[in-house]
């Protein structure tokens, strides 16, 4: 074990942020903390039993954790999955500690992103199957969903050349997709706006330790509080069709169409439009042509 | 302030949140008392790439604190790319130089002592003992500068001026032949005229755009958000991009064209000559404005005289060019068939024709445009000028949404480099020193005797590494760039030279790069807005700045120490007698006395910087020497593009810059020129003349024929892979400056290397391993990445070169075109093995 764990500081020590100076939120946290600590204490290990413990917000659970209810019923708190991580990214919640139920697993995305190891080193580690061992492909993962939360500040929203969170995705180009939009408060620029595919996004937080912004713009966040959920009575027309590689209905039989001497109609192809060759030059050899057709008379 | 209600709230919530834990939050207070009123406001031009976007840069209590994209700049319109996102932030770094460091043992200097601090007078006191030993023993060859395209426009006017005209050494060359120098060397070769005819607008007027070579999505951000607007917005705009390995701007591509390396040749002269077989091009142009030639061939690598492939080279070296009929140039590019290009560089045969057809059809407007992997190439200067002869043939030249484009790396490689001529052939305003009629106006406008400027060219930037190798330059001075982590093959030219005992090395720079880390002498420099300045952008775009804040410790500017150092020497000491005959009453003068008090450079006295709301400013230069230093050496410049015999460079006013977001030259009774040798654009265009290319006496434009030619280095049984570096969106050139951010640090920590995953499965590597990447010179370690940004090809490898952990440039060999000596960085033979 300890020799995994070295391993693992030798190679990621250089990269690791220098630990910073304690933010007043983190401060604030352990204050509260301290004082929970303090009545978990009087409380006795009975709480420390308790399932339902509400999982704060931003707690993010191993690779392959079952759902909330499930992982926590099956998790025996062990730690072998901390253990086993080799980049330290993997922690053991503190009695007290408000990020999750006190023994538990979990990560912050901020600090240590997950690395997406193959093999997946936690989820072989884990005796129990709190952490599913039908999981090893990394890319599967659903540790939770990545959110341009706050859309004021990224930088790309703004029209900033950024995309640290689209370069550094491990899944780039499937989880992270950028849309390209024009910028009309400057009229000649695009925008690079970063889109998430929560069907890629594996949840690893690479995008939320690398956002340069001083708070991160991009958070990931557990699937449940992430995801919104379509309804089973609507479907997104334009993805089934892209789903089912076509037309989910037999194609329409051809069209046809009550049109006036020189026009088209193509639904295929922008609808209404002269018909035949593309329009002709607007003037011809003979610049008498020109002059004896008059003023506005080029159009059409 | 005004605080809106929310804003009130929410500083409201954080003070009674940190009251309540008992805390006093410093910057709370502050918020409430609205101290962001107190910030001043005024204009910098970027600091990093050629782009030129304008800044607002705030300063507080004599500090930066904040930047804005400037909203009125056209040229960004209040963007900025990631980099630009943290301009405040570079000149903080915790290890800024702040005083001279020596090395030293027992209080004396010794090459192998360790950095110790100096008095500036201490150190120019070594520095001059140095240099005028080197002049006295080997005359001027034996020293030399390395200069920068990111020097101010007054910076590099300077340095010119103490190296040509009083030192009388060209041994001065700019970073920017690791850049630029092919881009230069085919614009004058085609036009007699370096730097771009067109502007940025022609990004909105193109209907295709054609990148060669260049990823603009990482490299010219803005400009890429530009191009990629106009692609988005413009019915029936295509964009093609060419590479030998797939990048981001590929994500924006209609048609993404990998090439096998070098053969951008032969696909641009299957261009040419797909244009003439269809007879698409245009015979009136041709016959008024476009003459041919066929330039000479076999003409080596660059490499050292000595090596075999120098050797058996027929013509080394040779740029000469003959004049040839257009019947001629037609049978030269006769054998670029589709089917001997598409066998050559592998591309599909469709996407060939599709290519050639957009700059056949005379009804799109093509803008091309290219960086480092057309001007980093052992043809740069041919492959530039095949670009030029696609857009002669179709006329598709100088005019709104026509043209070739080449984009540059530094903010000031076009304004200081390139305009200034801080090259070891170069004068001011695209003077050469071979041309006596060039020398004698420089002489006559520096009142100087004539015959002080050498006619010879100096050692360019490879050779400079070269001849410190061979004991030839022995005394060197590189400021505000970092060759040895930026120049090529740094184990067997670079780095030894430095290190040879009876060399003298100083580096000026703001911090300790891998260059001050290998001088014998580190100067603390001014940078950015610590100091006075002026760049000039890809499009010609000059933009000045105000000195914002004071440098910190005894750091001072570039201009500073060049203008200082020469106060260190007389005549007599560094000119021969027959030269002083000529001018006996500048004996027993400095050289400080001679070039910069020499009644035209300090002719405008000492005055109060200021802007239109009456903000006052500091000018640490014009505090200490007495006068205007910045405005007399740039009104000096100036009568160079006013008076000089290649008419086309006009500059404008000093005073008109601070004015403006910058001006495009010539610029001529106060107006900027769009569009140059264009009739309506350009005053220097004769009225009824249409188009002018005037910088050739003929006016006309030069198609030079030019032929495939194989690479210097290609993969063999043992290194089997093309090497290819290059750089990042998140840092710029060697990192000297954004890895001391700590975000973009975080975001991109380390240089990775892009490889095919079938290429790494074939050598037991997976993602996120360690490898050795080896080639004959040397061997760095990095992490595999197999997916990402850049996708390359099977059997190419890529890796940036911003990671001062290791230095990739250790790798790459020193070929460069023979003609421009620009080093190619973009190809040679690597091998990778687990490490």
């Amino acid at each position: 074990m300890a020799e995994r764990k070295q391993a693992g500081e030798g190679a990621q020590g250089a990269a690791r942020p220098a630990p910073a100076a304690p933010s007043r939120r983190r401060f604030l946290g352990r204050m509260a903390g301290t004082a929970c600590g303090a009545a978990l204490a009087g409380l006795g290990v009975g709480l420390y039993a308790r399932s339902a413990a509400p999982l704060a917000p931003h707690a993010l659970r191993p690779p392959g954790a079952l759902a909330e209810p499930d992982f926590l019923a099956a998790c025996v708190r062990c730690g072998l999955c901390v253990r086993d991580c080799p980049f330290d990214t993997l922690r053991l919640a503190a009695l007290g500690d408000p990020a999750a139920t006190p023994g538990t697993p979990y990560f912050v995305a901020r600090e240590i992103p997950c690395e997406m190891c193959e093999p997946i080193h936690c989820v072989e580690a884990c005796p129990t199957g709190a952490l599913d061992p039908a999981l090893t492909d990394i890319d599967a993962a659903c540790m939770g969903l990545a959110v341009v939360l706050d859309q004021e500040t990224c930088l790309a929203f703004q029209g900033l050349r950024c995309e640290v969170c689209f370069n550094v995705c491990p899944v780039q180009g499937e989880a992270i997709t950028l849309a390209q939009r024009h910028n009309p408060r400057t009229g000649q620029h695009a925008q690079f706006v970063p889109v998430v595919h929560s069907a890629a996004c594996t949840g690893c937080g690479k995008c939320e330790h690398a956002c340069i912004t001083e708070e991160a713009a991009i958070k990931v966040l557990p699937l449940a509080l992430a995801r919104g959920d379509l309804g089973e009575h609507y479907r997104f027309g334009l993805d089934e069709k892209a789903r089912a590689g076509g037309s989910l209905l037999a194609p329409d039989e051809q069209h046809r169409y009550h049109l006036p001497e020189g026009v088209d109609y193509r639904l295929d192809a922008g609808g209404l439009r002269p018909r035949g060759e593309p329009a002709a030059a607007p003037y011809g050899d003979d610049p008498l042509d020109t002059l004896n057709r008059g003023l506005e008379g080029g159009d059409g | 302030m005004e605080q809106t209600r929310r804003e009130f709230i929410k500083t409201s919530a954080i003070a009674a949140t940190a009251s309540a834990a008992g805390m006093t939050l410093p910057g709370v207070s502050q918020a409430l008392a609205g101290s962001r009123d107190k910030i001043r406001w005024d204009k910098a031009p970027c600091r990093y790439c050629g782009t030129g976007c304008s800044e607002l840069v705030g300063t507080q209590d004599g500090r930066v604190v904040a930047v804005q994209g400037d909203p009125d700049a056209p040229v960004n319109r209040g963007l900025n790319c990631i980099k630009g996102y943290f301009l405040a932030k570079i000149l903080y770094g915790a290890d800024r130089l702040q005083q001279p460091l020596l090395r030293k043992t027992n209080g004396r200097y010794d090459k192998e002592g360790e950095f110790t601090p100096v008095s500036w007078d201490e150190a120019f006191d070594i520095m001059a003992e140095k240099w005028k030993a080197a002049l006295r023993e080997k005359g001027p060859t034996a020293v030399g500068m390395f200069g920068s395209g990111q020097w101010t426009v007054w910076e590099g006017y300077a340095a010119v001026k103490l190296m040509k005209a009083g030192l009388r050494s060209n041994n001065i060359d700019p970073n920017a032949r690791h850049c630029m120098a092919s881009a230069v060397a085919a614009f004058i070769r085609a036009f007699g005229s370096d730097e771009p005819m067109g502007v940025y607008d022609d990004l909105e007027h193109a209907d295709t755009f054609v990148l060669w070579g260049s990823n603009m999505a990482e490299m010219h951000p803005i400009l890429w958000s530009r191009l990629s607007d106009t692609r988005l917005t413009k019915p029936g705009c295509e964009v093609m991009v060419l590479s030998t390995y797939q990048h981001r701007s590929f994500e924006l591509a209609d048609e993404g064209i990998l090439f096998t390396p070098q053969t951008d040749l032969a696909i641009l002269n299957y261009i040419a000559n797909y244009i003439i077989e269809n007879e698409a091009y245009d015979r009136d142009f041709i016959d008024k404005h476009v003459s041919f030639h066929r330039t000479a061939t076999d003409i080596g690598y660059g490499l050292r005289p000595e090596d075999p492939r120098e050797q058996a080279a027929a013509n080394p070296g040779v740029g000469k060019f003959d004049a040839i009929s257009f019947e001629e140039y037609a049978e030269s590019v006769r054998e670029y068939t589709l089917d001997y290009v598409h066998a050559l560089s592998g591309v599909p045969k469709r996407q060939l024709e599709r290519l050639a057809q957009a700059y056949a059809d005379p009804n799109r407007k093509v803008m091309s445009l290219w960086t480092m992997g057309m001007n980093q190439h052992t043809r740069g200067s041919w492959v530039n000028g095949l670009v030029y002869n696609v857009h002669l043939l179709m006329g598709k030249i100088s005019e709104p949404g026509n043209g070739p484009f080449s984009l540059t790396g530094q903010p000031s490689a076009c304004g200081t480099a390139r305009e200034v001529g801080t090259f070891a052939h170069r004068l001011p305003a695209d003077l050469v020193v071979m041309k006596e009629a060039h020398r004698d106006f420089a002489e006559k406008l520096w009142k100087l005797p004539q015959g002080t400027l050498p006619g010879k060219p100096g050692y360019h930037a490879v050779l400079q590494s070269r001849m410190l190798n061979d004991g030839k330059l022995n005394c060197y001075w590189a400021l505000c760039t970092n060759n040895m982590q930026a120049g090529p093959n740094i184990n067997d030219e670079i780095l030894p030279g430095w290190r040879k005992p009876e060399n003298f090395v100083v580096v000026s720079d703001p911090y300790p790069t891998a260059s001050a880390m290998s001088a014998d002498l580190v100067l603390p420099t001014a940078m950015w807005v610590e100091k006075e300045g002026a760049y000039g952008n890809a499009e010609r775009r000059s933009q000045f700045w105000r000195q914002q804040v004071q440098p910190p410790g005894q750091a001072r500017s570039d201009l500073w120490q060049i203008v200082e150092f020469s106060k260190r020497f007389r005549t007599e000491e560094v000119w021969p007698a027959e030269l002083l005959d000529k001018a006996p009453e500048l004996r027993g003068k400095t050289l400080y006395e001679i070039l910069f008090t020499n009644g035209q450079v300090d002719a405008f006295p000492k005055q109060v910087v200021v802007d239109e709301a009456g903000n006052r400013y500091d000018n640490d230069e014009m505090e200490h020497f007495g006068f205007y230093l910045q405005k007399g050496l740039y009104e000096e410049y100036r009568r160079f593009s006013l008076e000089g015999p290649k008419p086309g460079h006009e500059l404008g006013e000093f005073d008109h810059y601070h004015r403006v977001r910058g001006l495009r030259w010539p610029v001529i009774d106060g107006k900027e020129t769009l569009w140059r040798y264009r009739e309506g654009y350009d005053p220097h265009v004769p009225k009824g003349a249409g188009v002018r290319f005037y910088g050739n006496p003929d006016g006309r434009a030069r198609i030079i024929s030019a032929p495939y030619e194989p690479p210097a280095e290609v993969p063999d049984a043992e290194y089997d892979l093309w090497l290819c570096t290059g750089r990042v969106l998140e840092h710029w050139h060697t990192g000297s400056m954004t890895r001391r951010v700590p975000e973009l640090h975080r975001a991109q920590p380390n240089a990775l290397l892009y490889m095919h995953e079938a290429d790494a499965r074939k050598r037991n590597l997976r993602r996120g391993m360690a490898a050795r990447i080896q080639t004959r010179r040397g061997e760095v370690t990095a992490t595999v990445e197999t997916r990402g940004r850049n996708k390359v090809p099977e059997g190419l490898v890529f890796i940036a070169f911003f990671d001062e952990g290791r230095l990739v440039n250790k790798l790459t060999l020193d070929a460069t075109c023979p003609l421009s000596k620009e080093t190619d960085f973009k190809k040679c033979a690597a091998k990778v093995v687990a490490a």
